[in-house]
C-alpha cells in the first residue's frame, strides 16, 4: 500500500523545515494534519485572498507552503493575490486546488472550476500539474516541493488504482501505440479515457492515451509526435475548451504549423449539470463508454460531435 | 401581527415538516444537515412572517428580497419553499439527480430562490445592489440576507457592510446564523468572531440578537428590527443540528450522506423517539 496524502504531507514537513501547510478550512482531506504537524499547519479560516497573502509572506522568509483549499475559491477568488504577490516574485508557493473540475459532483456552478487551469497556466512562472489519482500525486510531490517555482496541482481521487511512471516535470505517460487516435487527458479522466481506449480497441482501432500530468510545462515532444502518427487526436478534460489543455495542444500546433484533425471533449459556455459523479460522467458524455461512443462517431464521419461555435452558444441551456 | 400560541404551534408544525424535509436529503448523496437544521426556523419565520412574497409575487418588482449567502443550507430553503408552496415537493425526490437542479447549493431556476450562491460572502454585496436600486426608485420593498457565522471570515463580507453603512441603506436587513460553527470546527476555536455585536456597531449598523429557534422569542425582536433605521443585522443564536439530538453541535455532522435506516432513524428521532444509531463514517466535503 502506497503513502497517503496525509502521510506524504507530514513526511515533507519532518524532512523539510521549510514546508508548511496551510487551508481555508478545507480540511477534508488533511483532517489528522492539525494534530500531527502543529504549528506547521495554519488554517486561516474561510479567507482564501488572506490564505495566499500569508503564504506569499511566508515564502519571503524562506518557507515553502502547500497551500490545500477548494480549487475555485483558490484559483478565482484569490486569483490576484496569486498572480500579483506569488506569480510577480516568482515564489515557491504550491497551491493545491481540491474538487476540481467533475469532482465538484452536485455542488452547482460555485463550485465548478473549469477554468483554473487556463487561469493559473496564464501566470508567468507558475507550472501546473494534474495527477490521475491519489499516488501519481504522492509520489510527484517531492519533486514539486523541490522545483523553485509556483505549482498549482489539481487534487484527484482514487488510491491503488494503477502503477505510474516515476514523475519527470514536463514529461507525459504513454499507454498503447495504436495511430488511428490519441487521446491526451489528465487527471482523474485518465481512467475514463483508458477505458474508452480499450473498447475503441475492442472494434478494431488504434488508440492510444496520452496523459499529459504537466499541462504547463506541457510534454510537446510527445503532442507533436501523436500529431504526426496519428490520424486524429482528442482531448478529453473537465475543463472549459477556452484556456486548458485543448488551448495549450492548439498552441503548441498553431506555433510548429502542424495540421491534423482534433477534436475536444470538454465544456463550451455552459457549466455542467450537478449531480452524483458517475450520473454527471454518464449525462455529460464523459464516461468511459460515451467517450468511446463519441469517439467512434467522429472516426465514423458522423457531425454530432461538430458544433459551430454560433450554433453553440444558441443551444445553450443555462444552469443559473 | 399577533403572537397568539396557535400562529406559534402552526410555525412549529411548518418547521417540522420542513425537517423532515431536510433529513430526507440526507441519504443517497447526502446534504448539508447540519447547517441546514440551524436555520430551518428563520426561514420558516421570514417567510410566514416578514417577507412580502408569495408563490405568485415571485417576478413582481414590488416584492420582499431574500438572499441566502450561506448557500450550503439550501435544503432548509427547499424545504421552506415547498411548505409554502413555491413548488411541490416531489420535485425534493430528485436531489442530486442530473434530471433536476434541486443539488447541494442554490439556483435562481428554483422558483423562490432569487440567486445562486455558495461560494460564501458573495450576496450581501448583490443584496447591496439591489437595496440601492430600489431606494434610487423610491421602492418600498425590503431585502433581507442570511449569512453564516464562519461565512464572516470572509473579508467581502466587511467591505460590503463598511459599503452599506456608508451609503445608509435602511431598507437591507442581515440575519446572522450564528450556530457556532465552522465547517470543521466551533467559530470560536479557529477565527474567534466575539464580541461579533460590537463589530457590527463599529460598522456602523444597529445591532438586534434573538434567539433562532423561538418564534415567540423571534416575534417581538423582528417587529423591532422592521421599524428601525438601518442598516441592520439581527444575530440570531441557534445550535447546528437543532431538532436531531444525536448530531446538534457536532463538528462531524455538518455534511452527511446516511444509509437509508439512518434516514429513517433520525425521522423518528425528529419526532421525539429512540436517537438513531448514527454508524456512517463522517464526512467533511470542505
Amino acid at each position: 500500500m502506497a503513502m497517503t496524502y496525509e502521510d506524504m504531507l507530514v513526511d515533507l514537513v519532518r524532512k523539510d523545515d521549510r514546508v508548511m501547510i496551510l487551508t481555508a478550512e478545507n480540511r477534508a482531506a488533511i483532517r489528522t494534519i492539525p494534530e500531527r504537524i502543529g504549528e506547521r499547519f495554519i488554517d486561516v479560516g474561510i479567507a482564501e485572498q488572506t490564505m495566499v497573502g500569508i503564504a506569499a509572506g511566508l515564502a519571503l522568509r524562506g518557507r515553502i507552503p502547500i497551500v490545500h483549499a477548494l480549487a475555485t475559491f483558490l484559483t478565482m477568488r484569490a486569483f490576484e493575490f496569486i498572480r500579483t504577490d506569488v506569480g510577480i516574485r516568482q515564489l515557491p508557493v504550491k497551491l493545491i486546488g481540491a474538487v476540481p473540475g467533475f469532482l465538484s459532483e452536485a455542488n452547482g456552478p460555485t463550485h465548478q472550476a473549469l477554468e483554473d487551469l487556463g487561469l493559473l497556466r496564464g501566470i508567468p512562472s507558475m507550472r501546473v500539474f494534474c495527477p490521475a489519482d491519489l499516488d501519481d500525486l504522492v509520489m510527484s510531490m517531492p519533486s514539486i516541493v523541490r522545483d523553485p517555482h509556483p505549482w498549482y496541482v489539481r487534487f484527484p481521487v482514487g488510491q491503488g488504482i494503477q502503477d505510474h511512471e516515476p514523475f519527470v516535470i514536463g514529461r507525459a505517460e504513454v499507454y498503447g501505440e495504436g495511430s488511428d487516435v490519441a487521446i491526451l487527458t489528465y487527471g482523474f479522466l485518465l481512467r475514463e479515457a483508458q477505458e474508452a481506449a480499450a473498447r475503441l480497441r475492442g472494434q478494431g482501432y488504434g488508440v492510444r492515451v496520452i496523459h499529459l500530468r504537466t499541462i504547463k510545462p506541457l510534454d510537446y515532444e510527445i503532442v507533436l509526435h501523436c500529431a504526426k502518427e496519428c490520424r486524429r487526436l482528442v482531448v478529453v478534460e473537465d475543463h472549459f475548451r477556452t484556456g486548458g489543455l485543448t488551448s495549450a495542444v492548439s498552441e503548441l500546433l498553431t506555433e510548429c504549423a502542424v495540421a491534423v484533425p482534433m477534436m475536444s471533449l470538454s465544456f463550451r459556455e455552459r457549466w455542467f449539470q450537478p449531480g452524483r459523479l458517475r450520473e454527471v460522467l454518464e449525462n455529460e458524455g464523459f464516461s468511459g463508454r460515451r467517450i468511446a461512443d463519441r469517439i467512434a462517431g467522429e472516426l465514423h464521419g458522423s457531425d454530432q460531435w461538430i458544433e459551430m461555435p454560433a450554433a453553440d452558444v444558441r443551444n445553450v441551456v443555462p444552469i443559473l | 401581527m399577533t403572537d397568539t400560541p396557535s400562529l406559534h404551534a402552526h410555525l412549529e408544525e411548518q418547521a417540522l415538516r420542513v425537517r423532515e424535509h431536510i433529513i430526507r436529503m440526507s441519504s443517497d448523496g447526502g446534504c448539508f444537515i447540519g447547517a441546514s437544521l440551524s436555520c430551518a426556523d428563520l426561514l420558516v419565520y421570514l417567510y410566514n412572517r416578514i417577507l412580502r412574497i408569495t408563490p405568485d409575487s415571485i417576478r413582481d418588482a414590488e416584492r420582499d428580497y431574500l438572499f441566502l449567502s450561506k448557500g450550503h443550507d439550501v435544503p432548509a430553503l427547499y424545504g421552506t419553499l415547498v411548505e409554502k408552496g413555491y413548488f411541490p415537493a416531489e420535485r425534493l425526490s430528485s436531489h442530486l439527480s442530473v434530471t433536476d437542479r434541486i443539488y447541494w447549493h442554490p439556483n435562481a431556476t428554483i422558483p423562490g430562490i432569487e440567486f445562486h450562491s455558495g461560494s460564501l460572502g458573495h450576496l450581501l454585496s448583490v443584496a447591496a445592489g439591489v437595496a440601492l436600486d430600489i431606494k434610487l426608485r423610491g421602492g418600498s420593498n425590503r431585502v433581507f440576507v442570511i449569512l453564516g457565522d464562519g461565512e464572516l471570515n470572509e473579508g467581502s463580507v466587511w467591505e460590503s457592510a463598511l459599503t452599506i453603512a456608508a451609503k445608509s441603506l435602511d431598507n437591507l436587513f442581515v440575519v446572522i446564523d450564528r450556530n457556532e460553527f465552522q465547517a470543521n470546527i466551533e467559530t470560536e476555536r479557529l477565527i474567534p468572531l466575539e464580541p461579533l455585536e460590537e463589530k457590527w456597531r463599529a460598522f456602523g449598523w444597529t445591532v438586534y440578537t434573538t434567539n433562532g429557534h423561538r418564534f415567540e422569542e423571534m416575534d417581538p425582536t423582528f417587529q423591532r428590527v422592521l421599524q428601525d433605521r438601518g442598516p441592520t443585522v439581527v444575530i440570531a443564536s441557534t445550535v447546528r443540528g437543532k431538532g436531531l439530538p444525536s448530531i446538534e453541535r457536532r463538528a462531524d455532522r455538518w455534511f452527511a450522506n446516511f444509509s437509508h435506516e439512518e434516514r429513517d432513524q433520525l425521522l423518528h428521532e425528529l419526532h421525539g423517539f429512540t436517537p438513531a444509531t448514527l454508524i456512517s463514517e463522517p464526512l467533511l466535503v470542505r
